[in-house]
């Protein structure tokens, strides 16, 4: 395959990808939208005025979770387009269709990765567009505040395929969404400061990877954060490029696809 | 010039250790129509997941229009075009965007893509439901479907896998029309096929494969010259109650005006009519008992599994 012949097999997959969720809107695009705007709603304005903004860096408290929130989404629909997505073309059989064509493996990745990272991305864009009606955002570093967004969704829709490999039924691919995910996402710092926490719940939340990408938005928005920036672009780079070998792996060895 | 597909020593053993294939050698010549025959199991499935790529090879070697598979995927891959036993499309998509997918795959730019799944669908008749969901085809459209499927980036090699499963007789032969005529263009087609007769009337050269091993591998005529026998049923006008004598072949009477009657390859079936005509008996229609491929095919199997059950007794 030349080249030019591999970029239209990619931009096969990634129109068919795009094409795949906006067909299904109300069920993709729409739901993350009402799902913000009424956390917007009931963490900012009715109960954020009462709750402690001492770490908060002066900002108040629905300033603070705006980034949380657009990251929240962002992480979640990266990954539920590329789980659902491959999954199904397990389920129903036609990841045959490229499994039996010469479409490279790597072709197939970023295809599927790309899908994952567009949806995430749109959804982002559409729960910013609701969270304007709340806040007066601006964005203090707009060049990292892109980069942490396309690098963490690029590595939750790279862990959506990993799950969808390996996935038998619909329940294992809802199972780490339900029990991992979300958990890893509302405790990565989305709602709170972690300096608001003791000494050892400091120490253990630096242990999961989504409090990394949540600080590294909110420096790019707000210019404030927990963690420095540069090692949370770090973290985030090298826990993507772990599981981009990963998936490489497993469709190069056809693990969950092939007999 | 290089074989359509060449395997030598092709094995497989599942990780549950049934093993699916035995060291299967086998080549189909270039423009060949070559039939694939075993029973449900035997390994037809295995071997064309292997060719196609939707099964790891155990051990072996597949080359395919001179293109190795281990080492020149890519272009292997370009050469082959799979219709699958099962289908095997997004029912959730339309009938043109499957193609136009399918062909994006294989490098084909989408305007030229267009272009082919138009004429792949006019000649499937599916123009008409280009815009429907692929949910929405009846159980022919969606074969033919997956035949326009595999053909929209134009392979060398197309593999059929039981292409007309389910599908009524006057789709079968249209659909064995169409096989024959891109047969003719040049394309080689390996079908693998529960109906025999569609195996007889398409094919011109035959491997079968029982418990993963090939026991035949021979041209088409030369395998039908092997029957000895032919049984043929004779519907009688008039009723019978004696059968007449002769020594020429076997008769038998089925019931009072049906005769069966086994003739030696050597005989002509005329020496039927002139003995029965002789004894002013009187036929109004005759047809083969069974199809000769079928009789072929039932006893190659059965010599295969008896010689397997004697090594292991022997073993």
């Amino acid at each position: 395959m030349t080249y030019q012949d591999q970029f239209t097999a990619l931009k096969t997959i990634l129109i068919k990808e795009i094409f795949r969720f906006t067909r299904i809107w109300v069920q993709t695009i729409l739901p993350p939208a009402i799902t913000m705007a009424l956390y917007f709603v009931i963490f900012g304005k009715l109960i954020g005025g009462a709750i402690d903004t001492s770490a908060s860096d002066g900002y108040s408290y629905i300033d603070y979770i705006v980034p949380g929130l657009i990251m929240m989404s962002v992480i979640t629909n990266s990954y539920s387009n590329v789980v659902s997505s491959f999954y199904s073309a397990k389920y129903q059989g036609h990841i045959q269709e490229l499994l039996v064509s010469p479409t490279p493996n790597l072709i197939i990745l970023f295809g599927f990765i790309g899908g994952g990272v567009v949806r995430g991305l749109l959804v982002g864009m559409v729960v910013t567009i609701v969270s304007l009606f709340f806040t007066d955002m601006s964005v203090a570093h707009p060049f990292l505040t892109v980069l942490t967004l396309i690098l963490t969704s690029v590595l939750f829709a790279t862990a959506g395929l990993i799950n969808a490999v390996y996935a038998k039924s619909f329940d294992d691919i809802s199972i780490v969404p339900v029990f991992v995910l979300t958990p890893l996402t509302y405790l990565g710092g989305v709602f709170y400061s972690i300096k608001l926490l003791s000494p050892f719940w400091q120490t253990m939340s630096l242990v999961n990877p989504v409090l990394y990408m949540v600080n590294g938005f909110r420096y790019g928005i707000l210019g404030v954060a927990d963690i420095n920036i540069y090692i949370s672009l770090a973290i985030i780079l090298v826990f993507s490029g772990i599981l981009f070998s990963i998936a490489y792996f497993l469709l190069d060895k056809g693990v969950g696809i092939r007999n | 010039m290089s074989k359509a597909l060449e395997i030598s020593n092709l094995n497989k053993t599942y990780k549950n250790g049934f093993t699916a294939l035995n060291s299967v050698s086998l080549s189909v010549e270039q423009g060949d129509f070559f039939a694939l025959l075993g029973a449900n199991g035997a390994g037809k499935s295995t071997l064309i997941g292997i060719i196609s790529s939707l099964v790891n090879k155990s051990a072996g070697d597949v080359s395919i229009h001179g293109f190795d598979l281990q080492t020149q995927r890519s272009e292997a891959k370009a050469m082959i075009g799979l219709v699958p036993q099962e289908f095997n499309f997004n029912v959730f998509e339309p009938v043109e965007e499957i193609l136009l997918n399918q062909a994006g795959y294989y490098g084909v730019p989408r305007p030229e893509a267009r272009i082919r799944a138009k004429q792949l669908l006019e000649q499937l008749e599916l123009w008409d439901k280009r815009s429907s969901m692929a949910s929405e085809l009846s159980g022919g459209m969606k074969r033919r479907l997956m035949i326009a499927r595999a053909l929209i980036h134009r392979p060398k090699l197309l593999i059929l896998d039981e292409p007309t499963a389910g599908v009524d007789i006057e789709i079968r032969r249209s659909m064995w029309d169409f096989l024959k005529q891109l047969n003719a263009a040049g394309i080689t087609i390996i079908l693998t096929t529960h109906y025999l007769e569609e195996a007889e009337s398409l094919c011109r050269n035959i491997a079968i494969i029982n418990k993963g091993d090939i026991v035949e591998n021979t041209s088409m005529k030369s395998l039908l010259s092997r029957m000895q026998t032919q049984t043929f049923v004779l519907d009688l006008i008039d009723p019978l109650t004696v059968l007449p004598e002769t020594d020429e072949f076997d008769i038998r009477l089925i019931d009072e005006s049906t005769l069966e009657v086994e003739l030696d390859k050597e005989r002509s079936i005329n020496r039927i009519f002139e003995v029965l005509n002789a004894h002013n008996i009187r036929v109004s229609s005759l047809r083969n008992k069974t199809n000769r491929l079928e009789e072929l095919f039932i006893n190659l199997v059965q010599e295969s599994n008896t010689s397997l059950a004697s090594a292991e007794v022997a073993a």
